[in-house]
């Protein structure tokens, strides 16, 4: 009976207790560490391929960036140019000068090497283009004495960043084993040595035998003039047509039907739009092939979705407080919008530009269609209108080019040219960044 | 903002709409064979000529007479290049889009090869028979004509490696695809028998040659429809894999690939102009006649192109890998002439 009443005297042990961590709280704490693990370990592997991407890229990438050049003082007469001229493949005559040159300054130099012309061919670059633009620019440099750095063969540069090693190389009508006795005699003589290749930030595309020669510079006029045909285009019939469906538009079928259209459109592959742009704008308007207009213009068709669909959510982040309150003082509702609800929801509209524009960048697969991916080495255009209409390529389509090519000089400038691209995409994030940052506002 | 940026896009589109007639530019598209010798004489052209540079796209050697063919005017390209000749049907499909003069020009000859990874196995020697025999859906064994058994190289021929058939082949927009099948394929086919056997078992001759041609598609023959890049990338990652190449591919990349003799003999720019090496192919480029005179520098380009200072043996595209033609006195008189094909 005590037994009993011990029993019930004493209070009976509570189910939980604050002091207390029960199974089921220790489980659910369990689960959060778990869930934090998990997150910290998908962070780690993003890290991780971060890491790995951007040390590949720029180790690879790094050598396009410097350039082996052979400098050498050159005098060329008035005859040898005469003579140059009056042939049909007059490089090749200006080459032929240059390397008798440099043969006679070894000797001069006393310098032991064999002086065969053969293999000077092999260890220079393509000479021809740079001396005829050269001499014809400053005709009155003939006969003087001039400096000139110019680029030695994509072998002799694979040679000095250790691409090519006297183990790996066999004989080839490239370069021969014996050729490198005569390289490095020139790298003793100071004759051949590394400089920063200027020409490839600033240059243009070069033919498949001349890697030396190859600059993204074109490419990145190209890719400017196609970004500012997108903002013209894109930004005012983005906005305008997101005003008009979120502020004025009635809600009806129609709309709702013009509203998954854009949904879907911002989910089309962006080689169809490509297709559209050769029937359409080439075929039908007949504008200029492997022009950048016609670039711009299909990227417009590809970043119009984006920009509406950013643009509708900044103008709907506005709260509808200050719409009323701007009707309510007497506002009409284009005075409201424009006054009011625009100018808040701009630092949304323009990160959404900027991303749009970023996005438009980088695409290659609608331009492959319109003709600018490919040899389009045209240079620098002659003007500003010329630079809408004259054949250019772009920079991620010059990347794709230089990828598809036979010589390892090449693959190089794709990486260097992969190192530009990037950074371009990071100012134009970093830039959207620091706009939303500094004029968004919160409610 | 909004207006001043309408402004100037009503402007671009002015400005575009006035300069859309006039193109001063060679436009050239096809043969991603031939397009590395279309660009070292793009650029030749464009640094010895006041004409500006050509745009030379790739794409494949059908998909630019398909492009050539759709016709006349500037939105339409000027030259297209080919690692074959012209079809019958595709000189059709130009004449009734009113492409009716075509300028053939063939620029001169390249090899075909079979290249393997540098340190892989002793894939050093093979016979189109080889081939057949470890592509074909059909091969004769022991004198009878049967369904495919083979799995391994050294299954038909001891002194290839045991290693499981792989090969990376061009892809059928590819002209260097037709090649392979009739110059090693076919051949191979009629070697060993299999095309005589089916004949005996009651196909007509037009149908056996087509059987003869076709390729296993079990994964054992891996389509590429991409460039030459794209086989070395397959080949680098697949150590039993054979892959075919252009010579002036392969010469450009000994370092990584080493190449096998074709019925024993090996690759090299002297084999394939004396025609010892059995897998070559003439390249050619197509001129539109109806552009000359109008695009500036066209006949030029098609001119300085197979001059004997570009094309011949000692010229720039012959250092790259390119075979040149014995015969370039006669392109050279035609093209001069602007003599079209006779259709």
């Amino acid at each position: 009976m005590s037994d009993a009443t011990m029993e019930s005297t004493v209070p009976a042990a509570p189910k939980s207790s604050l002091h207390r961590t029960d199974a089921r709280t220790r489980k659910r704490h369990a689960a959060e560490k778990r869930f934090k693990a998990y997150g910290i370990g998908a962070i780690a592997i993003g890290l991780f391929f971060l890491v790995v991407l951007t040390v590949s890229i720029i180790r690879s990438g790094l050598p396009a960036f410097t350039q082996t050049v052979v400098s050498v003082e050159f005098t060329m007469t008035q005859e040898q140019f005469d003579a140059a001229e009056g042939q049909l493949f007059k490089t090749k005559a200006y080459s032929a000068a240059f390397n008798e040159a440099l043969v006679s300054t070894l000797r001069e130099k006393g310098l032991e090497v064999e002086t065969d012309a053969a293999a000077f061919e092999r260890i220079l670059g393509k000479t021809g283009g740079t001396l005829r633009e050269y001499y014809r620019a400053n005709p009155e440099a003939l006969g003087e004495e001039v400096d000139f750095e110019l680029s030695a063969s994509s072998r002799v540069d694979g040679y000095m960043n250790g691409r090519v090693t006297r183990d790996s190389m066999e004989d080839s009508r490239f370069l021969e084993a014996a050729d490198l006795d005569i390289v490095d005699a020139l790298i003793d003589a100071g004759i051949i040595k590394e400089t920063f290749n200027w020409n490839f930030i600033t240059g243009a595309d070069s033919g498949v035998d001349n890697p030396g020669g190859a600059g993204i510079g074109a490419a990145v006029v190209g890719s400017f003039f196609m970004m500012l045909v997108v903002l013209c285009l894109s930004l005012p019939i983005g906005v305008a047509a997101s005003i008009y469906l979120e502020e004025f538009a009635p809600q009806n079928k129609f709309t709702d039907l013009i509203e998954v259209n854009i949904s879907n459109l911002a989910a089309v592959p962006s080689i169809v739009f490509g297709i559209l742009g050769l029937a359409v704008f080439i075929q039908f308007m007949h504008l200029p092939q492997s022009a950048p207009l016609v670039g711009g213009l299909v990227l417009t068709l590809m970043t119009l979705p984006t920009i509406i669909i950013s643009t509708r959510a900044s103008l709907k982040a506005v709260p509808p407080s200050i719409r009323d309150a701007a009707l309510g003082l007497g506002a009409s509702r284009m005075q409201a919008v424009f006054h009011h609800v625009l100018p808040l929801a701009m630092p949304g509209i323009l990160t959404g530009t900027i991303i749009g524009l970023a996005q438009a960048l980088g695409e290659t697969a609608p331009l492959l269609l319109i003709g600018m991916v490919g040899f389009v080495a045209r240079g620098y255009p002659e003007g500003f209108i010329a630079g809408f209409t004259d054949p250019n390529s772009a920079m991620p389509a010059q990347i794709y080019t230089w990828a598809a090519r036979a010589d390892v000089g090449f693959y190089e400038k794709a990486w260097g040219g992969i190192i530009i691209l990037l950074i371009f995409l990071l100012t134009m994030n970093i830039l959207a960044v620091i706009l939303r940052r500094r004029f968004e506002r919160r409610w | 903002m909004s207006v001043k940026l309408t402004a100037s896009a009503l402007a671009i589109a002015a400005v575009a709409a006035t300069s859309a007639a006039a193109r001063d530019q060679v436009q050239v598209a096809g043969s991603s064979t031939v397009l590395p010798y279309a660009s070292i004489v793009a650029e030749a052209f464009g640094e010895n000529t006041d004409f500006p540079t050509p745009v030379v796209e790739s794409g494949g050697s059908s998909a630019g007479l398909k492009r050539f063919c759709q016709g006349v005017g500037t939105q339409h390209t000027d030259v297209a290049n080919a690692s074959r000749k012209i079809r019958e049907k595709e000189i059709k499909a130009c004449a009734e889009n009113g492409v009716t003069e075509i300028i053939e020009v063939r620029i001169g000859y390249d090899g075909i090869v079979f290249a393997s990874q540098k340190d892989g196995p002793a894939y050093t020697a093979f016979t189109q028979s080889d081939i057949f025999n470890a592509l074909a859906p059909k091969v004769m064994v022991d004198g009878e004509l049967v369904d495919n058994p083979h799995t391994k190289w050294s299954d038909f021929n001891a002194d290839l490696p045991a290693e499981d058939i792989l090969a990376f082949i061009p892809g059928t927009k590819h002209g260097t695809r037709e090649v392979f099948e009739e110059k090693v394929v076919a051949a191979g086919c009629e070697a060993t028998g299999a095309m005589a056997a089916m004949i005996a078992g009651g196909m007509s001759e037009d149908d056996a040659e087509d059987a003869c041609l076709e390729v296993m598609a079990d994964g054992r023959a891996v389509d590429i429809d991409g460039d030459y890049t794209e086989t070395l990338a397959s080949i680098d990652a697949n150590a039993n894999g054979i892959g075919v190449f252009g010579l002036a591919f392969y010469e450009n990349n000994t370092d990584k690939l080493k190449v096998a003799t074709m019925a024993g003999v090996a690759p090299s720019t002297e084999t394939i102009a004396t025609g010892e090496y059995p897998v070559s192919r003439p390249l050619f480029f197509y001129v539109k006649k109806a552009h000359i005179g109008v695009i500036p520098g066209l006949k030029e380009y098609a001119q300085f192109f197979i001059s004997d200072e570009l094309a011949g043996p000692d010229g720039p595209l012959a250092q790259y890998g390119l075979v040149s033609d014995p015969a370039l006195a006669e392109t050279q008189a035609n093209v001069d002439a602007e003599g079209a094909m006779m259709n």
